[in-house]
């Protein structure tokens, strides 16, 4: 008998098993976790997760399985009857369940029922027991539910409730496949400058040498500083102009804030896909174009270049000369893409899509193919492993 | 059954309140992860205190082997007493010595067995831990005896995230991992060692030991106990709280920093920030 909860949070990637569902049932029985419904969280989570990167998505299928629970009027404390919390544990979630649910027209038609049923009761005498010990007839009276103290939520209200400990996401920043935003910007950071810190640790100091070298009557005594940036130089060239724009906002703040890290650091634009020009705002496109061959001459191949992009177009506005949605382009982007991973030895392609449906798009397996397989994603995870392969 | 809480001199939050009850009321381990200094050890024994057990406690090193906690056989001794004629030599059982899980599984009364940073360890540790932890029991081979615990005791394993663990291992646990305390937590934790701290010395200090866990150059972040260190210098030495003012922990070194940053590269970095920013801003 395996519960849904446990083949949800394995979907999700926690590797719950069914011992230590059994430890959780368990436990509630031994009533450790007391009345509420945070208590059934940290229960749950104590019970179930086992490594702190599992976390937050542990917090977000609780939240999915158990949107019904909630307090009144979002409350802080959340007081549910222990039998109803037990019981929506061990029965809510199993297969019969599911098929019992299924039976009265799904979770969601449950729920409006049960919310039905409560506003009913709230116009007779308190603790009135309409359907209470009538197990059998109605499929809430099983369950020994008592409905003082809980409210059963529908989306409209899950909006004005204070939010639940688990819909805070506290872990999220502990996740290495969550994708990159200003949540967890600071451990991206991080990770951007420990990329930034490789490279020439000291450098000439000519003055000091100069001077040395002179009060040594003139025989050479070379002096080194260490240098205070590093030797890092990074091109950003990112794709703009529709359904990008959020995450190119965050990246850009992203590479901005590590900066003063980097020897040099350069943003340009492109749409899609690049050709022969990039501009430097977007709004001012025609003013700021310049030709990508005047970039290319500008920035040498020390630079590291980065694109960041969804890759995701028709196949032939990468392939086919004409092929751009906005101009002619005389020659593809894919010419142009082989002319710049040419010049540019170290490159690495940014993509906000989810990793698992790369390869069910077209074009983004074209660019991966151009990109030597040197696309990642844009998550905590997927910008370390551009940093590890740009440091090389 | 006594319950875990936290406490005049322990701030716990309610989810650790949770995981310690769950694993004792289940007599599980408690696996506790989270940076140095978050107060796993401690815990321990917060735990036995709560409980009114006593506390066994096991301090892992990178050559410590499972059957040290078990019971090892003191060869030696039986080879110097052998030839000294000493009669003791003919009973085995003279020279089998105790490891401190045997310790736990014959105490006349339940106690709390810390096994303190686990993964200092070997990788194959907690596997050849595994069966014992369960059944709460071993073989003696050499006088082939069981030893099986008259109490289960309450088992806390802490860990620094040095090496994984293996799943087989996890599964048999209740897992609570420790989040670096935010101010107001730290607030309450100085509060519980320093009752009578000034106010605006706290404040202050408290400032600066934010910003410098900001500096993300640190090989090791100053935690909890180096904070304490720290505050507990600052009052001896009675320092006001305006020695501490400064709007950017790196254009300024703290005084007494020694207590905050123990490692010398990292005492280094410091001057090194403070000089050029001096530099730059004179
Ligand atoms: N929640 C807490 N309440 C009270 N003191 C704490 C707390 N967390 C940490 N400390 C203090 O911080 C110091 C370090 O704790 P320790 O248990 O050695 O950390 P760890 O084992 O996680 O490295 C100790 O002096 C401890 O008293
Ligand atoms: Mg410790």
């Amino acid at each position: 008998m395996f519960a849904p909860f446990i083949l949800a949070l394995r979907a999700a990637g926690v590797p719950a098993s069914i011992t230590e569902y059994l430890a959780l049932l368990r436990a509630m029985k031994e009533g450790v976790a007391g009345f509420s419904v945070d208590d059934f969280y940290h229960l749950s989570r104590a019970a179930l997760v086992k490594d702190e990167r599992h976390l937050d998505r542990f917090d977000r299928v609780f939240g999915e399985i158990f949107k019904g629970l909630e307090s009144p009027q979002g409350e802080a404390p959340r007081e549910l009857p222990t039998e109803w919390l037990r019981k929506i544990a061990e029965k809510t979630l199993t297969p019969e369940e599911m098929k019992q649910i299924e039976a009265l027209g799904g979770f969601d038609a449950l729920m409006e029922t049960l919310k039905k049923r409560l506003e009913e009761q709230k116009g007779r005498h308190q603790g009135g027991s309409k359907w209470i010990g009538t197990a059998g007839t109605s499929p809430f009276g099983a369950y020994g539910y008592n409905p003082e103290g809980v409210r059963i939520g529908q989306e409209e209200s899950r909006h004005r409730r204070a939010a639940k400990v688990w819909d805070q996401r506290t872990f999220r920043d502990l996740d290495e496949d969550e994708a990159l935003s200003s949540r967890n910007m600071k451990v991206a950071l991080r990770r951007l400058r420990r990329f930034a810190r490789t490279g020439a640790a000291t450098e000439l100091d000519i003055p000091g040498t100069i001077g040395a070298t002179a009060k040594n009557g003139g025989s050479l005594d070379l002096h080194m500083v260490p240098e205070r940036h590093n030797a890092v130089k990074v091109l950003l060239l990112m794709d703009i102009g529709g359904s990008m724009d959020d995450h190119i906002r965050i990246c850009q703040e992203l590479f901005t804030a590590a900066r003063s890290e980097f020897k040099h650091l350069e943003f340009w634009y492109f749409h899609n896909c690049p050709y022969e020009r990039v501009w430097r705002t977007n709004r001012r496109r025609k003013e700021t174009e310049r030709p990508m061959m005047e970039v290319m001459r500008t920035y040498g191949p020390d630079w590291r270049l980065v694109f960041v992009g969804d890759a995701t177009m028709g196949p032939y506005e990468i392939i086919q000369p004409g092929g751009s949605v906005e101009h002619w382009n005389e020659e593809s982007g894919e010419v142009w893409m082989n002319r710049l991973t040419r010049h540019f030895r170290k490159a690495a392609w940014l993509n906000p899509i989810d990793q698992q449906h790369w390869r069910y798009t077209q074009s983004i397996s074209i660019m991966q193919r151009l990109m030597e397989n040197r696309m990642h994603p844009l998550t905590l995870a997927g910008l370390e492993s551009m940093a590890r392969e740009l440091a090389r | 059954m006594a319950q875990f809480k936290g406490t005049d001199n322990y701030v716990a939050s309610r989810e650790l309140e949770v995981a310690v009850n769950a694993s004792v009321a289940l007599q599980r381990p408690l696996l506790v992860k989270g940076e140095p200094g978050t107060g796993k050890t401690v815990l321990a024994h917060e735990i036995a205190k709560a409980l009114g057990y006593p506390l066994i406690e096991w301090h892992i090193k990178s050559t410590t082997k499972a059957q040290q906690g078990l019971y090892e056989y003191d060869a030696v001794s039986r080879l110097r007493d052998g030839q000294l004629g000493d009669p003791r030599v003919h009973d085995i059982a003279n020279y089998i010595v105790r490891g401190k899980l045997w310790d736990a599984f014959e105490a006349d009364a339940p106690v709390v067995l810390l096994i303190d940073e686990i993964d200092k360890a070997d990788i194959e540790f907690p596997n050849d831990l595994l069966l014992e932890l369960d059944r709460m029991q071993f073989f003696v081979y050499e006088t082939r005896k069981t030893v099986a615990a008259k109490h289960r005791p309450v088992v806390i394993i802490t860990s620094n995230n040095e090496k994984e663990l293996p799943d087989a291992f996890l599964r048999r646990c209740f897992f609570h991992y420790i989040r670096f305390p935010d101010r107001e937590t730290m607030e309450m934790i100085v509060r519980a060692h320093y009752p009578d701290i000034r106010q605006d010395l706290l404040r202050e200090a408290l400032n600066v030991f934010f910003d410098i866990r900001q500096v993300n150059e640190l090989k090791k972040k100053p935690a909890t106990s180096e904070l304490l260190d720290w505050l507990k210098l600052l009052t001896i030495e009675d320092m006001p709280a305006e020695a501490l003012r400064s709007s950017d922990a790196k254009t300024a070194i703290p005084p007494l920093y020694g207590a905050l940053l123990k490692n010398e590269q990292d005492v280094h970095l410091f001057e090194r920030l403070a000089f050029l920013a001096r530099r730059r801003g004179g």
